[in-house]
């Protein structure tokens, strides 16, 4: 099973969640483990093709065409200061809902999706300064995973348009 | 066989209000006294053909209605009367009328009856008045009684006799005296005697030519209309006699064949003049429609269109039967396959839904063609003497956006009109043409369709809007307003100057409304005026379905488009040519005039393999209203494309109008000229966000 | 069943004299004007030509002596749709050559009608 096979299986896994928790979907950049909602995963691609746009941020890799519409991907590597990596066809973009000024659509290229996670809210902890790659103001907290700890994702805040521009 | 020919009403009905469309601007441009034969023809044309499709689908008032209409006009075509001013405007009023009829029947609805008997009678007045002689001669054509002597007779009609001898050349009209023979033959008994006495030996016989007459008898009850109409189309061709055959009333039926002979002698033989058959008129309408379902509406679409979506429709089945093959006999190793294909679906399906899009897409000359009437009615009314331009129409915009600039649009014309343009003595006295200008203009702008009103008139009159704001407590009078800023007021709910409330647009509605449809459509509106001058009334409207010619363009391993619109021309240079300013300024003398480089992949931060002029080209492009040289590699392929807007998902960039979806899928995208000047002049706004926020 | 030529510049008679034409069994090809008929006419040949008088471009009358001019159509049956029903237009349908009219407006069954009296 391919990789993104793998990851679109996660998505589809919604109905087994368990009364009261919310479940995350958790990604994997240089070897540290993030999560957003998984209502906010609008699907998961391959990396394809995009349209750099001049005059923009280095994190803004640039524009593809989703059935039609124009939306912007942004390398969360480049975007959390951590070292490029080539995007080969198993590079994942994860496309997400972004609400804010309206809802917007934007892809975010990550290393791999990992897995799927049920969580109860009262395990996610607040997030002290890191003093590591990612600005807490995007974490909106910490979640013990198996043996790790995942970072889980402010996507409104980290995609709104002032911080991708 | 019955056909219901309601189905071709949406037919008729589309193609007579185009009729009407034409009529009405051909009015509206004909010259008074000096009328050129081929435009009012193409105005009777029009007539002409609603009066005889009327007829034919059974709206017999309409017929009747314009067939008035049509003997009016046809004395104009044949010089029998003058075109005035008076006659004109009675046709352009008449045009509204049919054009009410048509909705009116169209969507089965009452007509106002009053109206139309007025306008009628004017109509009818109006043909007596001058050409009396003309009324009877294309009056009411049925003049035929053929019944009478039939009634007259006490004895009952059992045949005919008919002496029929064709001339020389009756074949060259493409009748054949056969077919009529076995078209009698169908009416009754027909006895035949062929008199070939004419008939020329075989070697001086002419195939081309008719030798043969006939001598016949056709026995039945048969009105003579019948028999007269099967030789209708001959009578000039032909010498023919057409006899009754009387009988005693009952026997006669029964008695039929026997006694033709010796009864022939006994009649005197009539030559029948054969006059036309009256084609009696349908009178009783068509079977209405089963139910009365609202009008549908319809767009008429360029075929060019059509066959794209054609030829996409044709890709799409190959594709599909190349999967379904695929899918008959799947293994493992067939997934490259498969994966390919399914792209060329996803690409077929994404050109198709961009061709159906382009479907929608309408020219603004469907907006813009009400206007030649409207202005031409207000000036009317208001003394005001007003040349309408019109320009761009080939603009092509979404229909339902077509649909909801309307109304705006007619506010800021009726706006113009009234508050813009001055009254012909005012005018003189301020040293201008008596004659007004009012000009209508629409073009693409960075992904906006544009529209500007604007008129040579009086120009926004500052200090009274600014005394009227303040006395409506829109403004304190202690602020102090700059031109721009108190212009703006005149777009704030509750505003109106309007001395008297006109007729033209003291209608309520104020500039406020437009303003709030406007934004509505996405849009925003300004006004920019100068006293004494006039003023434009631009309109602004975001379209992310707009459809542009765009000239694909390649710089540092990038594609970019270029409106095909700012292109004026592309050009290899020399950098001997380049003349540079202080600092590193560069410009082109193109002609009389140098035009400034910009270096695009400097301006958009890209590294190009080559920074050598020589090396790429210089495409010369113009937007507002300047002109400067884009410095790029290469020309790639023209295209149509489809704008897409990069705002919907992330924001406005300076320099690019959108982006658009090529053939393979990917995004190019789609530069602004004008950003790009901007860009150029202050490189530092390249990194500030821009807001889409509406600056109205 | 017959090759026919419906010559209108106005689509819906057009589409109507098609459709029941059709509805009859013949082959129908359409032309919206005089000129247009005439090219068409010059490439195929045609049992029948039915043609309005009023047209843009190139009148019915125009196109009935051209075609005349044809050697190919000196005999074909061709039948002006006339809104007139005057004598005056009649003889001026005749002078161009043409076999017959049909005064408009005419319903299916008048058409049919008349161009079986052609046909034969």
């Amino acid at each position: 099973m391919t990789e993104l096979q793998q990851a679109n299986d996660y998505t589809d896994t919604l109905g087994d969640f368990e009364q009261g928790t919310e479940q995350y979907l958790s990604f994997i950049l240089d070897d540290e483990e993030y999560g957003v909602e998984i209502l906010r995963v609008q699907e998961i691609k391959g990396w394809d093709r995009v349209t750099s746009v001049p005059n923009t941020p280095h994190y803004l890799c640039g524009v593809l065409n989703l059935r039609g519409t124009i939306i912007p991907v942004v390398d969360l590597r480049i975007r959390f200061d951590m070292p490029a990596r080539e995007y080969t066809p198993t590079t994942v973009v994860i496309v997400l809902k972004v609400e804010g000024g309206g809802q917007r659509t934007v892809g975010v290229v990550v290393d791999a999706v990992s897995d799927a996670h049920n969580v109860l809210p009262e395990d996610i902890r607040p997030t002290p300064d890191l003093g590591a790659h990612v600005d807490i103001n995007y974490i909106s907290g910490l979640v013990p995973v198996d043996d790790k700890m995942m970072m889980i994702l402010n996507v409104d805040r980290l995609l709104s348009v002032e911080s991708i521009g | 066989m019955s056909i219901d020919i309601s189905q071709f009403h949406d037919v008729f009905f589309e193609e007579s209000f185009e009729g009407l469309d034409a009529m009405e601007s051909g009015l509206l441009n004909l010259d008074v006294g000096a009328a050129d034969v081929e435009s009012i023809n193409t105005i009777f044309r029009a007539a002409h053909s609603i009066k005889g499709g009327a007829g034919t689908f059974g709206f017999m008032d309409v017929s009747e209605f314009t067939h008035v209409m049509e003997t009016l006009l046809d004395e104009m075509r044949n010089g029998e009367r003058d075109v005035s001013s008076e006659s004109t405007n009675l046709l352009l009023e008449t045009v509204d009328v049919l054009r009410e009829m048509l909705i009116a029947v169209q969507q089965k609805t009452d007509t106002d009856a009053q109206r139309i008997a007025e306008i009628r009678q004017k109509l009818e007045a109006m043909l007596a008045g001058e050409a009396a002689e003309a009324s009877g001669a294309s009056g009411n054509p049925i003049e035929v009684d053929l019944t009478a002597d039939m009634v007259e007779s006490t004895q009952i009609t059992i045949g005919w006799n008919i002496n029929f001898r064709p001339h020389q050349h009756l074949l060259q009209t493409g009748n054949d005296p056969v077919r009529m023979l076995r078209e009698l033959e169908t009416l009754g008994e027909l006895a035949v005697v062929v008199d070939d006495s004419k008939l020329p030996p075989f070697s001086d016989l002419e195939p081309e030519d008719s030798y043969l007459s006939w001598q016949l008898t056709l026995m039945g009850d048969i009105p003579k209309e019948e028999v007269v109409e099967i030789f209708e189309w001959v009578d000039d061709e032909c010498d023919l006699a057409i006899e009754e055959i009387v009988g005693e009333s009952t026997v006669a039926v029964e008695n039929t064949a026997g006694s033709i002979k010796d009864e022939s002698a006994d009649h005197q033989v009539p030559i029948i003049v054969v006059e036309q058959a009256a084609t009696k008129q349908v009178e009783d309408a068509k079977p209405k429609a089963s139910s009365a379902t609202p009008a549908t509406t319809s767009i008429r679409v360029g075929t060019d269109k059509v066959d794209s979506l054609i030829n996409l429709v044709g890709e799409l089945v190959i594709t599909q039967s190349m999967l379904g093959q695929i899918g008959d006999n799947f293994t493992q190793d067939m997934l490259p396959q498969l994966i390919d294909g399914l792209a060329q679906l996803e690409q077929n399906t994404r050109e198709m839904q961009e061709s159906i899009m382009r479907i929608r897409m309408l020219p603004i000359s469907f907006a813009f063609n009400r206007f030649p009437r409207l202005v031409h009615d207000l000036s009317g009314t208001s003394g005001k003497k007003v040349e309408l331009k019109l320009s761009g129409e080939q603009t092509e915009l979404d229909k339902t956006v077509m649909e909801k600039i309307g109304d705006p649009l007619v506010h800021l014309v009726r706006n113009s009109l009234d508050h813009g343009l001055e009254m012909p003595e005012v005018r003189l006295a301020a040293g201008k043409e008596e004659i007004g200008q009012l000009h209508l203009n629409a073009f693409h702008q960075g992904g906006n369709i544009i529209i500007e009103i604007s008129d040579d008139g009086a120009g926004l009159n500052e200090d009274k809007i600014f005394n009227k704001a303040v006395e409506k407590g829109l403004v304190d009078a202690s602020e102090v307003l700059s031109p721009d800023k108190i212009h703006e007021l005149i777009f704030l709910p509750g505003f109106s100057t309007a001395d008297v409330v006109t007729d033209i647009s003291g209608r309520g509605v104020g500039m406020d409304v437009v303003r709030k449809n406007i934004l509505s459509l996405g849009g925003s509106v300004s006004v920019v005026s100068k006293k004494g001058e006039g003023s434009t009334f631009t309109i602004r409207l975001p379209l992310t379905l707009a459809i542009m010619d765009g000239q694909t363009i390649r710089v540092a391993g990038e594609n970019y488009i270029i409106p095909l619109v700012s292109i004026i021309e592309s050009l290899e240079i020399k950098s001997t040519d380049v003349k540079r300013l202080s600092g590193k300024g560069e410009l082109y003398p193109l002609r009389d005039e140098y035009v400034p480089i910009i270096r695009l992949y400097e301006i958009f931060g890209l590294h190009p393999k080559s920074t050598d002029l020589e090396d790429g080209l210089l495409v010369i492009v113009e937007g507002a209203g300047q002109k400067v040289g884009l410095f790029i590699d290469d020309l790639l392929g023209q295209q149509q494309v489809v704008i897409k807007s990069l705002e919907t998902n992330y924001r406005k960039v300076l320099g690019l109008s959108g982006a658009t979806i090529l053939g393979d899928g990917t995004v190019a995208l789609i530069l602004d000229v004008p950003g790009l000047m901007t860009l150029y002049k202050d490189p530092s706004l390249a990194k500030v966000l821009i807001n889409d926020e509406q600056v109205a | 069943m017959a090759k026919i030529l419906a010559v209108d510049d106005s689509a819906s008679m057009r589409q109507m004299v098609a459709f029941t034409l059709k509805g009859a069994g013949h082959t129908v090809t359409e032309a919206a004007d005089g000129q247009q008929a005439l090219t068409i006419a010059k490439t195929q040949a045609f049992d029948l030509v039915l043609t309005d008088v009023n047209m843009p471009v190139m009148d019915g009358l125009t196109l009935t002596r051209e075609l005349r001019a044809l050697p190919a159509y000196r005999f074909t049956p061709i039948l002006v749709l006339t809104t007139e029903a005057g004598t005056e237009k009649k003889q001026e349908g005749r002078a161009a050559g043409a076999t017959g009219w049909l005064v408009k407006p005419f319903n299916p069954d008048q058409l049919l009608a008349t161009v079986r009296k052609v046909l034969g």
